[in-house]
């Protein structure tokens, strides 16, 4: 069928709604280009068969031309919603991402993630003239100024910001400034004590 | 903004503290707007700068002050707020600029020269970039290995636009008269209600946008 491929790509990203980043499907990619190409090359030679004087050609060219659309608005949905997707792990893990997620992307996907953290950063350092403002921290409104957390990895000597060091070892607790601590929350190396 | 220069000149504590808190609640509703308003409005680079100068100052008088002293914590606990509002909303404006670029360079564009420019030149700068990105991206993974006929983007079916009917709450916050919220059409005749001071409406956003902009009414 008619941009079938084009198809899965989509429900690829209709089933990784949670958040997670499937792989980058460099073949389904290729295939509906495949396809394009192909549809093209046959609108091609009708069409200039029905210049020479051929009848009736004309209602598959449209059907034809009405795939390659679909095709390409698939295609671009798909990489779209992609890179939605990678932008928003800018904001979670930071500038850095963890290795499996890197691992699902394609290179040019990569490239992207570059030129975006460059163009945040350098966005971010140009708010209000001096220093800037990291967006990426105050997530959440603040309710108190120190937060109890738990380890949940080594993460060897911290320094606060008045100048103490702490070692922060897998399941000890501190009592630490949240500002401090935030972005090692969103990373998953401290978490946030509730009670 | 004759409030914030006058801010700015002022050197007595009691005036600083209340300007201060003027600009602070004047951003706490440009906040709200922009948090529920669907499309982007005018940048308030003038609260933004003016707050962040404060929170700095603020900071300063923190590394005076003496260790374990009271104050600090209440200080550092209100500066932690505004850092918040700040990042919320440059954040939330970010977000409205990632999503409706394409809309929102052409509203640039379009701009007549006595019209305000709703991004701030760090936005402008941004969102140039960020557009640009995107189309390479696409460009390079899958426009160029289209057939010929079919390699460009169409502005009118890719970009995204705000969805301007969608319905905000508000408060009035000045009178207003004859806002006309439906035009006429074949089987419903127009509808105009006149806005009090203080009522509070559900209403379509579009007939209300140049009030927001004024600051006739305020969303909550």
């Amino acid at each position: 069928m008619l941009a079938e491929k084009a198809l899965e790509l989509i429900r690829e990203l209709q089933r990784s709604k949670d958040g997670s980043l499937p792989p980058y499907n460099e073949d389904g990619v290729r295939q509906v280009l495949e396809e394009m190409r192909a549809l093209f090359e046959q609108n091609q030679k009708d069409v200039s068969a029905t210049v020479e004087g051929e009848k009736g050609l004309f209602s598959g060219v449209q059907l034809r031309h009405a795939a390659l659309e679909r095709n390409k608005r698939c295609l671009l949905a798909y990489l779209y919603n992609r890179l939605e997707e990678i932008r928003k792990m800018r904001w979670e893990f930071g500038s850095v991402l963890p290795g499996e997620v890197k691992y699902n992307m394609c290179e040019q996907e990569v490239q992207w993630f570059g030129k975006y953290n460059k163009m945040l950063a350098t966005y971010m350092r140009s708010i209000g003239g001096v220093g800037g403002l990291d967006l990426t921290q105050d997530m959440k409104p603040p309710k108190t100024l120190y937060i109890e957390v738990r380890c949940l990895a080594d993460h060897g000597e911290f320094e606060t910001q008045d100048g103490n060091i702490i070692v922060l070892k897998k399941n000890s607790q501190h009592f630490l400034l949240r500002s401090e601590c935030e972005h090692l929350i969103r990373q998953g190396v401290l978490e946030h004590m509730v009670h | 903004m004759s409030e914030l220069e006058e801010f700015g000149d002022e050197s007595s504590e009691e005036v600083e503290v209340l300007t201060a808190a003027e600009v602070l609640s004047k951003l706490e509703q440009a906040w709200a707007d922009e948090k529920f308003a669907p499309d982007l409005l005018e940048a308030k680079t003038d609260l933004v700068e003016c707050m962040l100068e404060q929170i700095n100052e603020m900071e300063e008088n923190i590394q005076r002050a003496k260790r374990g002293d009271f104050k600090v914590s209440l200080h550092r606990m209100e500066i932690d707020r505004i850092r918040y509002l700040l990042s919320s909303y440059l954040r939330c404006r970010l977000m409205k600029i990632e999503k409706h670029t394409t809309h929102i360079l052409e509203q640039e564009q379009m701009r007549k020269e006595e019209e305000n420019s709703r991004l701030s030149p760090e936005e402008y700068t941004f969102a140039k970039e960020y557009q640009a990105s995107m189309e390479g991206h696409f460009k390079n993974i899958a426009l160029r290995h289209m057939p010929p006929n079919l390699q460009s983007l169409d502005p009118k079916q890719t970009a995204v636009r705000p969805n301007l009917d969608s319905y905000v709450f508000l408060r009035v916050a000045e009178d207003t008269q004859g806002v006309l919220v439906e035009e006429e059409t074949v089987d419903t005749g127009e509808e105009i209600v006149d806005l009090e001071k203080g009522d509070q409406h559900i209403m379509r956003y579009r007939p209300v946008v140049p009030l927001v902009a004024s600051g006739a009414v305020t969303l909550i």
